[in-house]
């Protein structure tokens, strides 16, 4: 016998005042700057390492998680600036992983793909895809235990959905109705490999139903839209009604990893995404809203000084000690 | 003095920690057993316990909240158990076969083990997976390996072998109170062994072998249930006037080199008995230590009495052939004490 799903309520959502359309204008732009720094830095082999940039991709990170309480938590990928930027991770502390320095939020010992501070709720930034999901559920799974009404939630790309983890992830958290919010940040692209191809069900929200998750679909590319749907996840999750899975559908204006050629991306398709820039449009809708464009540049302005200080200061920084190879394998 | 088997004391020392500390909650296969019946047809409640009836009747005492009967899927709950272990839960997951960690071996290998380091030393993943380990009981290729060095080789982890009930609850009350992820492992053939085990709670500390018989000719370590055999061993070496000290390691992550060194520097002969595959394994990694750390007190090389480089096969006579014996190791001991070394000269002949 088939478990009932519990759809998520529509419930209209409260616009956000202008102090919020700032902070999300704010978070936005850091990203967009920080990125673009991160493409420079590699075009000019200025750091060693694997990097992933978030650029294309901001509207999910800055819909979702401010609007997320201090003890939430949060499972994130390889391609995680955006959402330790969007989680207020200070940006030198970002930079300073990026660099393998002490100044980092992990002390170095992460780098580009694990960036994600503990002490913010980011469980981690999983350089193995889908390796999160089933760690966001046990970590919900706990917080319904304690009935301390913590949510957490998970971000993933299109192609995760092909590893086992997925799968039983959604499973145990169906079972156990896990407080969990599964957000797939669908970019069309796993590594090299178009939806097109390798997403047999065309959609991920499609492949939530049968484990009777409910499933929205929204569109990546506008922050409001993303905000409205986490509004509405998070009451489901935390009013007890299990978990929910946000399909965001955006696009990814890097490669797979600084250095990809991106040969396979058909111009076509680039300039209609570039076409939906999330930071334009969000930019347009809050001055609409009420917001004046002076304030929107004078954020603009600050964020790159805050973005170039961010990198002065992580350059600038000290290399860990060397006996930190060592330190922290275990407690105790 | 009252006696327990390792399966009853494994099952007390889980309930005397749940009893202690809400936190502590088990996940596994069919641990409680009958889930998704037992509404309509009672007797179904707690009808398993797990496959070797280890955790029955802890459901029952504890409710399904606590000890949880997760589906088939391994990546699932050892990953929820992470998850849980760093929002604040103890976590203890039981895997049915050592052998079905292959499927979730990414959450134990790049997880569970890296979760503290990778992110800088902020957290701590405190949890347990129990495991049954073991060949000799005809279960055939996928239900019968040790792979106590695999776990071994990954820092992060903490490794537990109990080949006795008193280590097998002291130890894993101390590995659910231990901050770090331990893989705590259960021989499926020792479960029935019994031995003194007080009632009162109490811990044993990682990193400290147990000199189980001493010796003054040879040091035998002994992995787990081969302890065992090492002792039957001993016991044979005395007809040659041998007298073999034998030491069980108990936790081999961390590893009480210490004392294994001592050993050798005393007996100058080393002989490590494992029923795992040879290559890479424990038998290796001790032999080494000695080779490195104990070369001037050696009389004769080391020798490894382990299982064969291949699957363990389930035909009986192939499966006892596979698993080292007491002959394989007196015979082993007999040729370290004839070895025409650099100071030694006795001969003794089985």
């Amino acid at each position: 016998m088939a478990r009932e799903l519990r759809e998520i309520e529509e419930f209209s959502v409260t616009p956000p005042d202008a102090e919020e359309l700032a902070a999300i204008w704010r978070r936005m732009v850091r990203i967009r700057e920080f990125e673009t720094r991160v493409s420079h830095i590699a075009e000019n082999k200025e750091a060693e390492g694997y990097l992933h940039t978030y650029a294309g991709q901001e509207a999910v990170a800055c819909g979702v998680i401010p609007l997320l309480r201090a003890d939430d938590w949060i499972t994130s990928t390889y391609r995680n600036h955006g959402h330790a930027i969007a989680r207020d991770v200070p940006l030198e502390a970002i930079a300073g992983e990026l660099f393998g320095k002490e100044t980092g939020v992990c002390g170095g010992k992460g780098g580009s793909m694990h960036v994600a501070d503990q002490d913010r709720g980011m469980i981690g930034a999983m350089g193995i895809v889908a390796a999160g999901l089933p760690i966001a559920a046990g970590a919900a799974f706990a917080s319904s235990y304690m009935g301390d009404d913590k949510v957490a939630v998970s971000f993933f790309g299109d192609g995760a959905v092909h590893q086992g983890a997925w799968h039983e992830a959604l499973e145990f958290a169906a079972l156990f109705s896990c407080p969990v919010i599964f957000v797939c940040e669908n970019n069309l692209y796993a590594e090299s490999t178009a939806v097109d191809y390798h997403l047999l069900a065309g959609t991920v929200s499609a492949m939530a139903g049968p484990y009777r998750i409910p499933a929205v679909e929204v569109d990546g590319m506008d922050v409001l839209a993303v905000r409205e749907a986490t509004v509405r996840a998070l009451r489901h999750a935390r009013s007890g009604a299990g978990p929910v899975l946000i399909e965001a559908m955006t696009y990814r204006y890097g490669g797979q990893f600084e250095g990809d050629s991106q040969t396979y991306k058909p111009p076509a398709e680039v300039a209609y995404w570039k076409s939906r820039d999330p930071l334009p449009a969000f930019k347009k809708r809050a001055v609409e809203m009420g917001l004046g464009s002076d304030e929107l540049l004078a954020i603009e302005k600050a964020s790159r000084e805050e973005v170039a200080q961010a990198f002065d200061h992580a350059s600038a920084a000290n290399w860990p000690s060397l006996d930190a190879v060592t330190t922290d394998v275990y407690t105790k | 003095m009252r006696e327990l088997t390792i399966k009853a004391a494994i099952n007390e020392a889980l309930y005397q920690e749940m009893e202690l500390d809400d936190r502590v909650v088990l996940f596994g296969e069919d641990i409680g057993g009958g889930a998704g019946r037992d509404e309509d047809y009672p007797e179904a409640a707690d009808a398993w316990g797990g496959p070797f009836g280890v955790t029955h009747g802890l459901q029952t005492k504890f409710g399904r909240r606590r000890v949880v009967d997760t589906a088939l899927g391994e990546t699932g709950f050892i990953g929820a158990s992470i998850g849980a272990a760093i929002a604040g839960l103890r976590p203890v997951a039981e895997i049915m076969y050592v052998d079905f960690l292959g499927t979730s071996f990414d959450q134990l290998l790049n997880q569970a083990a890296k979760l503290r380091y990778v992110y800088g030393g902020k957290s701590s993943v405190p949890m347990v997976i129990r495991t049954v380990a073991g060949a000799g009981f005809r279960a055939a290729a996928e239900h019968s390996q040790t792979l106590y060095s695999i776990f071994t080789h990954i820092p992060g982890l903490k490794v537990v072998a109990p080949s006795n009930a008193y280590d097998a609850k002291g130890l894993l009350i101390e590995a659910i109170r231990d901050p770090d992820p331990v893989v705590f492992i259960e021989h499926k053939r020792l479960y029935m062994r019994k031995t003194h085990v007080p009632e009162e709670s109490y811990t044993i500390p990682f990193g400290e072998a147990a000199i189980v018989r001493e010796g003054t000719d040879v040091t035998i370590i002994g992995v787990q249930k081969m302890v065992h055999t090492a002792l039957d061993a001993a016991d044979a070496l005395e007809e040659f006037g041998v007298s073999a000290e034998v030491i069980d390691p108990r936790t081999y992550s961390p590893l009480d080199t210490g004392r294994i060194l001592a050993s050798v520097a005393k007996t100058g002969r080393l002989v490590v008995v494992d029923e795992s595959h040879p290559r890479c394994s424990l038998a290796t990694d001790i032999s080494a230590l000695a080779a490195e750390h104990a070369f001037d007190s050696l009389l004769a090389p080391v020798k490894m009495v382990t299982g064969a480089h291949s699957p363990v096969p389930f035909s009986p006579p192939l499966e006892d052939h596979y698993l080292p014996s007491t002959a394989r190791i007196v015979e082993a001991v007999l040729s370290t004490v004839n070895h025409k070394g650099r100071t030694s000269n006795t001969v003794v002949t089985a």
